[in-house]
């Protein structure tokens, strides 16, 4: 069991790592933001695994339980959701934008156009 | 989602992923993060994503570069991320530092002093009111931002119709 006890971390780091490679290596600007996303929740999944009590339940007070998962993780990640949401929709925004300016959302030609 | 080339695939299947990691939240014990993902992760989310490839196209063009340094930057920095875990407390530890500081104090006494059985409904509402507010500061200005952008845009080139100007002021 102590071998394993990482494992969530673990999964988490390597779906940070796969969002991280879809932010860096394609130049569609859509296809980064996708990537973006997926960081996101791997950093989500950090936090709400930080939280986890063994045999804890949902923190909602109850006298049917005794132990609780911590709540304070879960009340930073909906917020962090929201915010990532919002973040998101400016970044999308940005990509429409960019595509009525240069009609296209792809790194290598908004580089090429802007050598001319 | 990586590697799909057809932009509209990924977006749903960033969807699907985000409703499967809502599942894992309530697994964890996180109930309210699981509606928030379900509704705001996998559905506004996918919305917004949609109404943005039908702006910009769905086909992704093939790239022709090395994709070497973002793997080998990756790699990097997960074996970083890896060896920073073998220090962590383990996985459901009730002895960890993260459950020992403010949080029994919210758990116990949360409910008479702010009259909310769920304690992550108390903390977001009342004892961290304001850092609530701060949120909703965030999407006001995200709104302002996208409505900015969409709109002085479409002022400039009129005649360039295209109505997605709803990305803004979302929950």
């Amino acid at each position: 069991m102590e071998a394993l006890s990482h494992v969530n971390y673990w999964a988490a780091i390597v779906l940070a790592m796969i969002g991280l490679y879809a932010v860096i290596a394609p130049s569609n600007l859509i296809k980064k933001l996708i990537g973006l996303g997926m960081f996101q929740s791997a950093i989500f999944l950090v936090y709400i695994t930080v939280g986890k009590v063994e045999g804890g339940t949902a923190p909602i007070i109850d006298s049917g339980h005794a132990v609780y998962s911590n709540p304070l993780p879960h009340v930073l990640i909906l917020t962090a959701i929201v915010v990532a949401v919002s973040t998101l929709a400016v970044g999308l925004a940005l990509a429409v934008a960019i595509k009525r300016d240069y009609g296209t959302v792809e790194e290598d030609e908004i580089d090429e156009q802007d050598r001319r | 989602m990586v590697t799909l080339r057809n932009l509209l695939a990924a977006a749903l299947v960033l969807g699907i992923y985000s409703l499967v990691m809502a599942a894992l939240w309530v697994v964890l014990d996180a109930v309210d993060v699981a509606f928030t993902e379900a509704a705001v992760g996998a559905g506004v989310t996918t919305v917004f994503m949609l109404l943005a490839i039908a702006a910009t196209g769905r086909h992704e063009k093939i790239a022709h570069r090395r994709p070497w340094l973002p793997i080998l930057a990756s790699l990097a920095v997960g074996g970083l991320l890896i060896y920073g875990t073998l220090d962590l407390p383990g996985f459901g530890d009730p002895e960890a530092p993260a459950q020992q500081h403010v949080a029994p104090h919210y758990l116990e006494q949360g409910e008479a002093e702010t009259g909310v059985p769920n304690i992550v409904t108390a903390v977001l509402a009342s004892y961290r009111g304001f850092d609530t507010l701060g949120e909703v500061t965030v999407i006001f200005t995200a709104g302002i931002g996208v409505l900015l952008m969409l709109g002085i845009v479409r002022r400039r080139r009129a005649g360039a119709g295209d109505d997605d100007d709803d990305t803004g002021e979302r929950e």
